[in-house]
């Protein structure tokens, strides 16, 4: 079982920090109900991690997607900033992140979800709600985009 | 950091055993009469009947034999607290709960086929059981059988007994199974 601990273990040491996040992000009132959502998603793609490092990493990337996809329900025109991946002590990661900075939400959790965690595109897809062929469209166009603005930088 | 509302953990225990995403639901009965009992249910049936459970192994088990999605959810478990209680409270004779005997080695699970036949109230011995699973050498086997059966009292291994009548051994401690043997009316 390559060091993934039982759901349960996963749920109580990450629930409280990601309900403090959503709420810091969402507000009280929206936060509950993607409380469940976030761990809902967690879980779906929970049986096909293949390890268990970065874990709250990865469920306060779930978290923060399942904001912007609220968000983006209720106003769908509105350009939304989101700022998932927290810091943690993976150096790829860390030289990840600032540069992923200016990427659509999508894209730059599908980036750093794949290069920064190492994680496949079947998990990444159940990650983000979506599917394993949309995960690697989106970490695909997120690399295309990276390039296309260190080119003209 | 504030803990998490009861009300949000428990709609989400709830809500995550209805996805049927999990692999084990579990929860723990506090006060049975036999002590305090972990029971783990899967999508196919009762999964796990544990005495005296040390949560920390008895998840790390269950991760390994049915996957790692184990979580807490009491309202997953309804029907198998219902059909307990009634047992423990001389109202059930026989388990209506589906089995899930995936995690056990295929020697095991036919001598515990066999086991099931055993009625309420009635007992058999190591050996009888053994020649009725075509190994009639094999008594001292289905001793270990017993002792690892994943589902006791679900699975009666408390009224299998010595050939001199002598309760022998029992996974829960002899102190229970000559509760559940009073309970059944097979010891005065």
């Amino acid at each position: 079982m390559s060091g993934i601990p039982p759901f349960e273990r996963f749920y109580e040491s990450h629930q409280v920090e990601v309900l403090a996040f959503l709420r810091r992000r969402a507000g009280r009132e929206r936060a509950d109900d993607l409380f469940q959502e976030t761990f809902l998603r967690a879980l779906r793609a929970y049986g096909r991690l293949e390890h268990g490092e970065h874990l709250r990493a990865w469920v306060l990337t779930i978290a923060a997607n399942a904001v912007v996809d609220a968000a983006r329900r209720e106003r769908p025109a509105a350009e939304l900033s989101a700022e998932p991946v927290v810091e943690d002590e993976r150096p790829a990661l860390e030289e990840l992140a600032p540069l992923t900075d200016d990427l659509p939400p999508k894209e730059r959790a599908a980036v750093v979800l794949r290069y920064g965690y190492d994680l496949d595109y079947d998990t990444i897809g159940a990650a983000l709600g979506s599917n394993e062929q949309a995960a690697r469209q989106a970490a695909s166009a997120g690399v295309r985009r990276l390039r296309k603005e260190k080119e003209q930088r | 950091m504030t803990a998490v509302p009861a009300v949000l953990d428990e709609r989400f225990r709830a809500a995550a055993a209805a996805s049927g995403e999990l692999d084990v639901a579990y929860d723990l009965l506090e006060d049975t009469p036999v002590g305090r009992l972990l029971v783990g249910v899967s999508e196919r049936g009762i999964c796990r009947v544990g005495f005296d459970p040390e949560p920390e192994a008895e998840l790390e088990r269950l991760a390994r034999h049915f996957g790692p999605r184990v979580l807490r959810s009491p309202r997953a478990l309804d029907r198998a607290r219902t059909e307990l209680d009634e047992y423990f409270a001389g109202r059930r004779q026989a388990f209506e709960l589906e089995l899930d005997l995936r995690a056990t080695p295929e020697f095991h699970r036919r001598v515990l086929v066999e086991l099931n036949r055993v009625e309420y109230g009635h007992t058999t011995t190591y050996g009888a059981l053994a020649a009725q699973v075509g190994a009639p050498r094999a008594a001292r086997a289905v001793g270990t059988v017993m002792n690892r059966n994943p589902l006791p009292i679900v699975l009666p291994c408390h009224r299998v007994v010595g050939a001199n009548g002598s309760l022998t051994g029992y996974g829960g401690g002899l102190d229970r199974k000559e509760w559940l043997l009073r309970l059944e009316g097979a010891l005065l």
